[in-house]
């Protein structure tokens, strides 16, 4: 059996999730064995019985409000249970920051191969081997593992959410949470925004932009595409924007469909946190700019003539369809 | 309160990413090495500052590797930390790394374990969680910011969309990140203490890896760029739209 961690945030299944159930149902199928998703905290009904279409048989709900504020280790104890009960052979997380923490905790305690980061199906012609990202996305590793339960840590956005005429049937789980030894005191959301990590369309300014002041363009082009916002790390030093937003090395890293980025050089440690993403778009003038040497588009000119004219672009291109 | 902190050593971030023997082995012919970033920015500079504040007694650092390890661990010493234990192994196996750190901590009787958010080569994100169940210890990951009064530390980490600030007692395992604390660079006092500081090395425990690389690969090659000029931006939306469809 294949078993899938669905995380979910106040009572909402989070996006990711949905991908790491299209993953291990596809995982299951290729192992010929079943998938079963497992859900830990207070989730409606209804969301529930909505993750049968992304291709699991079972979704095992553990309904205890312990659950709805995180700590790794009692999550770990908790999937560790369900694991062992249900014997899975393959445990699948999303490669965020809950499965960050989890996965690595359940690895050492059922001594089960943690391959974390994973981009693609597991080989299973010769043993049990997972491709990974490795090198800040500038190289991909053929991992092995070698235990008997193996667990995959899948890289968002990846693999991508696949959706079926699937039904999965709803059972509630008795697992109960161990006593916790970290005490959650605050939760600061920043609300209106698509986490970075959550956007499949991102758009970007650097120090080309001249100043905070210029962020209009970034930001009505990012609004009329849907898009979320991010930053060089000159940036977000300058204090022109929030260090939320910054993407890099040192900052956070982003795969979303589209990173259009606009007077950003692209320096080494700003690709490592971008070179995932699946077109790249870059708009500077210096054509000498090494980010034109990784992206997939690009317009070498003036972003402050150039933007406006996306911009009004976009808008036409709407209004047409 | 006595800390140990996990240094990496990594290929320099703008090395060259190459592989030899057949793809099975990166290829370290002339490529500079570094304590990882994460590791020396955030996870030692915070142990140094906690031990500056008067709240923590002692910092070790430890690393999991060869003796070419070894100038990797002087260069961290000389950024601070009271001295250093590497442990004489070779893997590439997280819970095998993990289980060596969880011993040393053990043995050492730590209350407080730092390891970057990740390495910038394998990109595991692994070995403070796995030490922290092996140590039956909490874990905080991609942390930001740490307080320490007492036995009790203050922590917020980051998570999608916002960031959580939790209380926890020791022991405890912080994985760090941005935020922690800003990069030092070591002075001469430091490079000087750094050769005289004890670094024992320490043969590893027996433990079974549960992983292997099989093979590395290389992302293939970009097609190149496709310019379009300044004078039609509209062509680009257009590109976007109907040839790369992202909207």
């Amino acid at each position: 059996m294949v078993l899938i961690f669905a995380d979910q945030t106040d009572g909402q299944i989070k996006k990711q999730a949905f991908e790491a159930i299209s993953y291990g149902a596809k995982v299951a199928a290729q192992l010929g064995t079943s998938a079963e998703i497992l859900v830990l905290g207070t989730v409606a009904a209804d969301q529930l019985a909505a993750l049968g279409k992304y291709g699991a048989q079972k979704v095992n709900h553990a309904d205890n409000t312990s659950f709805n504020v995180f700590d790794a280790q009692v999550f770990t104890a908790a999937i560790a249970d369900a694991a062992t009960a249900s014997g899975a052979q393959v445990i699948v997380f999303s490669h965020t920051t809950s499965g960050k923490a989890i996965a690595p905790r359940l690895s050492a305690r059922l001594k089960a191969g943690l391959v974390a980061g994973a981009i693609a199906l597991p080989d299973t012609s010769n043993g049990f081997v997972v491709k990974k990202s490795v090198f800040s996305g500038k190289a991909f590793a053929h991992v092995s593992v070698t235990s008997p339960v193996k667990i995959i840590s899948l890289n968002p956005n990846a693999f991508g959410v696949q959706t079926t005429d699937n039904v999965a049937e709803v059972i509630t789980s008795t697992i109960t949470p161990m006593a916790g030894k970290t005490k959650v005191t605050a939760i600061n959301k920043i609300s209106g925004i698509v986490p970075l990590s959550e956007a499949e369309l991102v758009v970007s300014g650097g120090r080309g932009l001249k100043g905070p002041e210029n962020w209009h363009l970034v930001e009505d082009f990012a609004k009329e595409i849907g898009a979320a916002t991010a930053c060089s790390r000159a940036v977000a030093d300058a204090h022109w924007r929030p260090h939320h937003e910054h993407v890099g090395q040192t900052g956070g890293a982003v795969a979303p469909n589209l990173y259009f980025a606009i007077g950003i050089s692209g320096a080494i440690q700003h690709l490592a946190g971008v070179n995932r993403s699946k077109t790249i778009v870059v708009i500077n003038k210096d054509p000498e700019a090494p980010f034109f040497k990784a992206a997939d588009y690009g317009i070498v000119g003036d972003a402050f003539e150039i933007m406006p004219k996306i911009i009004d672009a976009v808008r036409k291109m709407k209004t047409a369809e | 309160m006595k800390i140990l902190v996990c240094i990496s050593k990594t290929p320099d971030t703008t090395a060259k990413i190459a592989f030899t023997d057949n793809n099975t082995k990166f290829a370290d012919a002339g490529v500079q090495f570094i304590i990882n970033p994460y590791d020396e920015w955030y996870a030692l500079v915070k142990a140094l500052e906690l031990k500056e504040a008067g709240k923590a007694t002692s910092i070790t650092l430890v690393n999991v590797g060869g003796a070419d390890n070894d100038p990797i661990i002087r260069k961290a010493l000389a950024i601070g930390g009271d001295d250093a234990i590497r442990v004489n192994a070779d893997s590439g196996d997280s819970f095998y790394i993990a289980s060596q750190i969880a011993a040393v901590a053990k043995d050492g009787g730590y209350d407080l374990v730092f390891t970057g958010k990740e390495t910038i080569d394998y990109n595991g994100s692994s070995i403070g969680g796995m030490v922290a169940e092996l140590m039956d210890a909490a874990f905080v990951s991609l942390a930001t910011s740490l307080e320490s009064a007492g036995a009790v530390l203050t922590v917020t980490r980051e998570m999608e969309g916002g960031e959580e600030v939790a209380e926890l007692s020791l022991p405890a395992v912080i994985s760090c990140q941005k935020g922690m604390a800003e990069q030092r660079i070591p002075n001469m006092k430091g490079i000087m203490s750094a050769r005289t500081k004890t670094l024992t090395v320490k043969e590893p425990l027996a433990v079974d890896a549960l992983t292997s690389i099989v093979s590395f690969e290389l992302p293939p090659a970009k097609a190149g760029v496709k310019l379009v000029s300044a004078d039609n931006p509209e062509e680009l939306v257009r590109l976007l739209h109907e040839e790369a469809k992202v909207f």
